[in-house]
């Protein structure tokens, strides 16, 4: 079956996001197929390439990181979101005259039509986080 | 191919950025002419109170780009009427394109629906 995710909460707040990308290792290994991983409002915050893990503390960006690198599963943080949150690429640091990009090797940033496109052709969509109130 | 999607709004709209995630989401799957429905629930029915002034909170009224979601190909677009009458809010409250419906019509939606994504 063909899956993709939406991640709606920050890695560093609660535990959505470490749930999200064990679940992506867990439907990978079931043999189904992950088309993209598409962080969306405060799950942008994912894509900081500067956060720093502390130690003993579960690095969940660190589980996004291995999901990309061991099963070429594309991770993509909504560029309105991203720029909101201080997440940007070089394009948009040259665009807006920041210092640099500050986003995390392992992502890639995209329009809201990347996450349609890849719901179109999903057979599941999945959604982590997005219940604060 | 195309899938249907059930956009499902449960947040107040300034409490938190996830009512205006809503909204974009909503916007861009109406550009790429996406089967897309909108449910509001619980919380998420003060969304569409049309008396919306953010002029204090120095933000935008996203009251109005609801308003105006029939403009943007989004035709399918529903309150929950129990969250509505929970609030103190009658149908007369609500912008002319949305529709109240009852319990059993919301388990419909959720049941037709391939994908729901809830804000």
């Amino acid at each position: 079956m063909k899956y993709a995710l939406v991640v709606l909460d920050s890695p560093s707040s609660g535990t959505a996001s470490a749930t999200a990308a064990r679940f992506a290792e867990a439907l990978i290994s079931r043999g189904h197929e992950l088309s993209q991983v598409f962080f969306f409002d405060a799950g942008a915050d994912t894509g900081l390439s500067s956060r720093v893990a502390m130690q003993g503390e579960l690095d969940t960006v660190g589980l996004w990181r291995s999901v990309a690198a061991t099963h070429g599963v594309e991770l993509v943080v909504c560029v309105a979101s991203a720029l909101r949150r201080g997440v940007i690429d070089v394009t948009e640091a040259q665009r807006h005259e920041k210092p640099g990009s500050t986003l995390d090797e392992a992502f890639s940033i995209g329009g809201l039509g990347r996450l349609v496109e890849a719901s179109a052709e999903a057979d599941r969509l999945v959604t982590f986080g997005g219940r604060s109130s | 191919m195309s899938r249907s999607t059930l956009l499902v709004f449960r947040h107040s709209p300034y409490g938190s950025s996830l009512a205006r995630a809503g909204l974009d989401l909503a916007l861009a799957a109406g550009a790429f002419e996406q089967p897309v429905s909108v449910l509001f629930t619980g919380a998420g029915v003060l969304q569409l109170l049309q008396e919306q002034d953010t002029g204090s909170l120095g933000d935008r009224n996203y009251g109005k780009n609801l308003s105006s979601l029939p403009l943007y190909g989004l035709e399918s677009l529903y309150v929950d009427e129990v969250a509505l009458s929970r609030h103190g809010l009658s149908k007369t409250a609500l912008p002319d394109a949305y529709s109240p419906v009852d319990l059993q019509f919301m388990q419909h939606l959720l049941a037709t629906h391939d994908h729901l994504v809830g804000f």
